[in-house]
C-alpha cells in the first residue's frame, strides 16, 4: 500500500504548481475571465505543451496513456489556481467520451487535434428536465436520408461558445427514462439549426444554453454505434466526477490555508482573531473536512480507475466533496468576516467555485438521494 | 398561555390585508416577488405608503408618531408584510437613528430630524464600522475634535449598506482616547454633503453594489448634531444594537420564503428538479420548517416580554443567530431547487422589466448570487460568534 506520488505525478504537481504561482496569480484569472475570449487561448497552448491535453488519452492517438490518478494530481492543482480555461469540458469529458466512443477512424483526427490544442470540446448531454441524470435525456435524432435530423435544448453547457466542437447526446432510440437507444452526435457550433445562448457562470467559466432545431447532419457526423453510449457516458461522468472532485480538494485546501493566514494577522480586540479558540475549533473541523475529501477522493479514484463499483463510488464521493465544500466554503467566509463577502478577495472566488461544484455533475442531495435508493433495492 | 387573536386583532389584520392589496406600490410588490433587488425609489415609495397610513413607525411610541402598536399587532404587521411581498424597511432610519434620537437626543434634534426620518424623506446610513474595528468596535478610530462651534472629522468607515442612497450618516466617532476606549466614543449625526466626505463602492461576491467606503477628511460638523452627551455614544449604541438584532431574525420573511418553496415544489415549472421524491432534500426542508416554528416562537416571547415593558435583553442575541441560520439554510435550499440553472450569471434575468429569453425557470440563475450575498447574514450586526460570546457572558455568566 503506497498513496505517495510516484514521479511522474511528482512531476505533474510540480509543473502545475508553478504555473499557477507564476503565470495565474488571481489579478491574472480576473483578466481572462472578464476578457471577451473567456479564456486564454496562449495558457491553453501551455497546457499542450506541458502535455496536459495528452494526459488521460492513450499512446497511440497521441496520449501520455496517463491514468485517473494522474488526472487527479493535476485537477487538484488547477483548483488551487482556479483554472477557467475548459479543461474538464474538453479534455476530461468531450475528450474521454470520443476516446472511449468514437469509431477508429474517428478518434485519431480528433484526439489529435484536441491534444494539440488547436481544437476545444464540449459536452452537451444535461437537459432542464433531466438535470444530470443522463437516461432522461429527451433530445431527437430522427433518421433523415442517411443521416440524422437533431432537435432539443441542452442546458447549461460548460466551455460552449468558444468556438469548439459539441459532442451532443441525443436518441436515435428509447424513450425518456431508458439507457438504450442514446448516440453520439459532433456538431459545430455554427452549424445551421444550432443556437447558442452564451452566459458566464457564476464562477467564472463560459457556457451556453444549445438549442437544436432541426439540425441536419449526415452520418458521419454520429460517433461511434447508434443507441449504445450510454455505458460510455456513465463511465465518463464517473471520471469526470473524480477530476472534479479533486479540483474541489484543491479549492477547499487553498480556502483552509488563507482562512489560517488570515486569522492569524487579522487583529481585533488587540489579538490575532486566531488566538480564539472557538475560531481555532473552526478551522480544526475545516481541515479534518479536507482530509476526509482527500481519503474519499483517493478511495474513489481507485474503485473508479478500477471498475468495481463506480457508479456507487463515484456517487458517495460527490456527496462527501458536497458536505466538504459546504462547511469549508462557508467557514472561509464567515472566519473572513466582511472582507470574506468582497468581490475583491480571491477567498469569494474560491467560495464560488466550490458552491458550482456542489451543482455541477449532481448535487450533493441527488447523489445522496441516488445511494439512498440504490440501497433500499441491494 | 395562548396565542389567540382577540375580535379587534383579527379586524387589524384585516385592515393590514387591505393595505397592502390596495396601497402598497404594485410595482415594488412585483420586484420581491421575482427577486429583484428594490431601488432607492421602491423603498422610499413603499415606506412613504406607510407614512400616509401613519404605520411608518411600528416600534415607535405613540407621543413621536408611532403606532403604539401591541406585541400581537406587530406580529400581525410583519407576517402580512412578508406575505404580500413588501421589500424589508430599511432599518437605518426607522429602527435604528429615529429611536436613538427620540431616546437620547434634544427637543430641537427631535423636532429637526425625526419628521423626516418619519415620512422617510431623508436615508439614513449607518457609520459604526471601520477597517480595523469590526467585531471589536470599541476599537474604532474616526476622530472627531471640538473646535469652536464644530467638530473636525477625521477617518474613514465601511461596510456601509447603501450608503450611497444616504443623505446622512450616523456615526460613532472617537472625542476622548485618554480613558477606557468605550468611554471616549461620541454619536454624531453628519450630513453626508458636507465638504470632505466621499464615497467608495464595494462590490461583493453576488456582484452588486450594496456596501460602501465613507472616508472623512476634516469635516466640519456643528456641534448641534451631538446626540446626547460627549463620551455616551457607546451606551447608545449598545441599546440600538439590541434593536437591530431583533429586526435581523426574519422571521416572517423566512416564512414567506419556505412557502413560496413548497408551493414550487408542489407544481414545479419545467426545469426545477423534482425533488419531492427525494427524502434527503425534503428532510432538510421539514428541519428548517421545525427550526423555523421555534424561532417563531422564541420571538413570540421575546415581545411578550417586551410588550410588558422589559426591554429586549441578551435572548435578542438568539434571534439573530437562529434567524440568520435558518434564512441561510433558506437560501441552499432554493439553491438546490434551482438545479442545473443555479450556474449561469445571468444578472439582467432577475431585473425588473426583462423581457428576453429566460434562462432555464426564471428565479432560477437569481438564487446562487442570493446565497453568495447572505452569507453577509450571520457577519454583520455583531458577528453570530460575537452573539455566542454574550450569550456565554451575559446569560450564562462566564
Ligand atoms: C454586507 C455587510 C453589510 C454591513 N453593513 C454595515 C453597515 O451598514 N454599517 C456598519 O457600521 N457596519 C456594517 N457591516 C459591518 C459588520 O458589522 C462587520 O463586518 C462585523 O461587525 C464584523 O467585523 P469584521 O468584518 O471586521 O470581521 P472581524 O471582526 O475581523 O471578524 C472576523 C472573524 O473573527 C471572528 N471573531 C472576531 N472576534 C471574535 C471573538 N472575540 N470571539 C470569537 N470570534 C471572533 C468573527 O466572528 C469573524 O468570524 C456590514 C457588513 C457586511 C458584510
Amino acid at each position: 500500500m503506497d498513496f505517495s506520488l510516484n514521479d511522474i505525478q511528482q512531476m505533474l504537481q510540480d509543473s502545475a504548481s508553478r504555473f499557477v504561482r507564476n503565470d495565474y496569480g488571481f489579478a491574472s484569472r480576473r483578466a481572462i475571465v472578464e476578457s471577451a475570449a473567456g479564456y486564454s487561448a496562449a495558457h491553453w497552448q501551455t497546457y499542450a505543451e506541458l502535455g496536459w491535453l495528452a494526459l488521460p488519452f492513450p499512446e497511440e492517438v497521441g496520449g501520455m496513456g496517463g491514468s485517473l490518478s494522474d488526472l487527479m494530481v493535476l485537477q487538484t492543482e488547477l483548483g488551487r489556481g482556479l483554472i477557467v480555461e475548459p479543461y474538464l469540458a474538453t479534455v476530461v469529458m468531450a475528450g474521454n467520451l470520443i476516446n472511449r466512443h468514437a469509431a477508429a477512424g474517428q478518434k485519431q483526427a480528433l484526439l489529435e487535434a484536441l491534444i494539440s490544442g488547436e481544437q476545444l470540446f464540449s459536452f452537451a448531454g444535461f437537459e432542464a428536465a433531466a438535470q444530470h441524470d443522463i437516461r432522461l435525456i429527451s433530445t431527437t435524432a430522427g433518421a433523415d436520408g442517411d443521416g440524422y435530423r437533431l432537435n432539443g435544448h441542452k442546458a447549461v453547457v460548460i466551455g460552449a461558445g468558444l468556438g469548439g466542437k459539441l459532442v451532443v447526446v441525443a436518441r436515435t432510440g428509447g424513450r425518456p427514462g431508458d439507457a438504450g437507444g442514446l448516440s453520439l452526435f459532433l456538431l459545430d457550433e455554427d452549424a445551421e439549426g444550432v443556437s447558442l445562448q452564451g452566459y458566464t457562470t457564476n464562477d467564472g467559466l463560459r457556457a451556453a444554453d444549445v438549442r437544436l432545431s432541426d439540425v441536419l447532419v449526415g452520418p458521419e457526423a454520429l460517433l461511434g454505434d447508434a443507441g449504445t453510449a450510454a455505458p460510455a457516458i456513465n463511465a465518463m461522468l464517473n471520471d469526470a466526477i473524480v477530476a472534479l472532485s479533486a479540483e474541489a480538494v484543491g479549492v477547499m485546501e487553498t480556502l483552509l490555508s488563507r482562512t489560517v493566514e488570515f486569522c492569524k494577522v487579522r487583529k481585533q480586540f488587540g489579538v490575532p482573531i486566531g488566538s480564539f479558540q472557538v475560531l481555532q475549533h473552526r478551522m480544526a473541523d475545516m481541515f479534518m473536512e479536507c482530509e476526509q475529501a482527500r481519503s474519499m477522493l483517493y478511495y474513489a479514484t481507485i474503485a473508479v480507475a478500477g471498475g468495481c463499483d463506480a457508479d456507487v463510488a463515484a456517487s458517495r464521493l460527490k456527496v462527501r466533496i458536497g458536505k466538504a465544500a459546504r462547511l469549508v466554503g462557508q467557514q472561509a467566509i464567515q472566519l473572513h468576516g466582511g472582507m470574506g463577502v468582497t468581490d475583491e478577495l480571491d477567498v469569494g472566488h474560491y467560495f464560488k467555485r466550490l458552491t458550482m461544484i456542489n451543482t455541477q455533475l449532481g448535487s450533493r442531495d441527488a447523489h445522496l438521494h441516488r445511494l439512498v435508493q440504490l440501497q433500499s433495492v441491494a | 398561555m395562548n396565542i389567540d387573536f382577540t375580535e379587534e386583532e383579527l379586524a387589524f389584520r384585516e385592515e393590514v390585508r387591505q393595505f397592502f392589496r390596495n396601497e402598497m406600490p404594485a410595482s415594488v410588490r412585483d420586484k420581491v416577488a421575482r427577486g429583484c433587488w428594490p431601488d432607492r425609489e421602491d423603498h422610499v415609495a413603499y415606506q412613504q405608503a406607510l407614512y400616509e397610513k401613519g404605520w411608518a413607525g411600528v416600534n415607535w411610541p405613540v407621543e413621536y408618531g408611532g403606532t403604539g402598536w401591541s406585541a400581537a399587532q406587530r406580529y400581525i404587521f410583519y407576517n402580512e408584510a412578508a406575505a404580500a411581498d413588501a421589500p424589508r424597511i430599511i432599518p437605518f432610519g426607522l429602527a435604528m437613528v429615529g429611536p436613538v434620537i427620540y431616546t437620547f437626543g434634544n427637543d430641537e434634534q427631535k423636532a429637526r430630524f425625526l419628521p423626516d426620518i418619519l415620512a422617510s424623506r431623508v436615508w439614513w446610513c449607518q457609520g459604526y464600522s471601520e477597517p480595523n474595528a469590526g467585531s471589536d468596535l470599541a476599537g474604532l478610530k474616526t476622530r472627531a475634535v471640538r473646535d469652536g462651534a464644530h467638530y473636525i472629522v477625521n477617518g474613514s468607515k465601511t461596510w456601509t449598506t447603501l450608503g450611497h442612497y444616504a443623505d446622512w450618516i450616523f456615526c460613532l466617532v472617537r472625542t476622548d482616547d485618554s480613558g477606557k476606549k468605550q468611554e471616549g466614543i461620541s454619536f454624531l449625526l453628519i450630513d453626508m454633503t458636507s465638504p470632505g466626505v466621499t464615497v467608495k463602492p464595494i462590490i461583493t461576491l453576488d456582484g452588486r453594489h450594496e456596501v460602501n467606503e465613507v472616508f472623512f477628511e476634516d469635516v466640519r460638523v456643528p456641534v448641534e448634531n451631538l446626540v446626547g452627551e460627549e463620551g455616551k455614544g457607546w451606551t447608545y449604541a449598545k441599546v440600538l444594537l439590541t434593536h437591530e438584532r431583533t429586526n435581523i431574525a426574519g422571521v416572517a420573511p423566512s416564512k414567506r420564503r419556505l412557502a413560496r418553496l413548497k408551493a414550487l415544489l408542489a407544481d414545479p415549472p419545467a426545469g426545477v428538479p423534482s425533488l419531492r421524491e427525494n427524502a434527503v432534500f425534503m428532510a432538510r426542508l421539514v428541519e428548517t420548517e421545525i427550526e423555523l416554528t421555534s424561532l417563531e416562537y422564541t420571538e413570540l416571547r421575546v415581545l411578550s416580554a417586551v410588550a410588558t415593558g422589559k426591554a429586549p435583553g441578551p435572548e435578542s442575541s438568539i434571534l439573530k443567530i437562529k434567524g440568520t441560520e435558518i434564512q441561510q439554510a433558506l437560501d441552499e435550499l432554493w439553491l438546490e431547487a434551482a438545479g442545473i440553472y443555479a450556474m449561469p450569471f445571468v444578472p439582467e434575468q432577475y431585473q425588473a422589466g426583462f423581457e428576453g429569453e429566460s434562462i432555464g425557470p426564471h428565479f432560477a440563475p437569481s438564487m446562487a448570487p442570493l446565497y453568495y450575498n447572505n452569507r453577509k447574514v450571520t457577519i454583520y450586526g455583531g458577528t453570530n460568534e460575537i452573539q455566542k460570546n454574550i450569550i456565554a457572558k451575559q446569560v450564562l455568566g462566564f
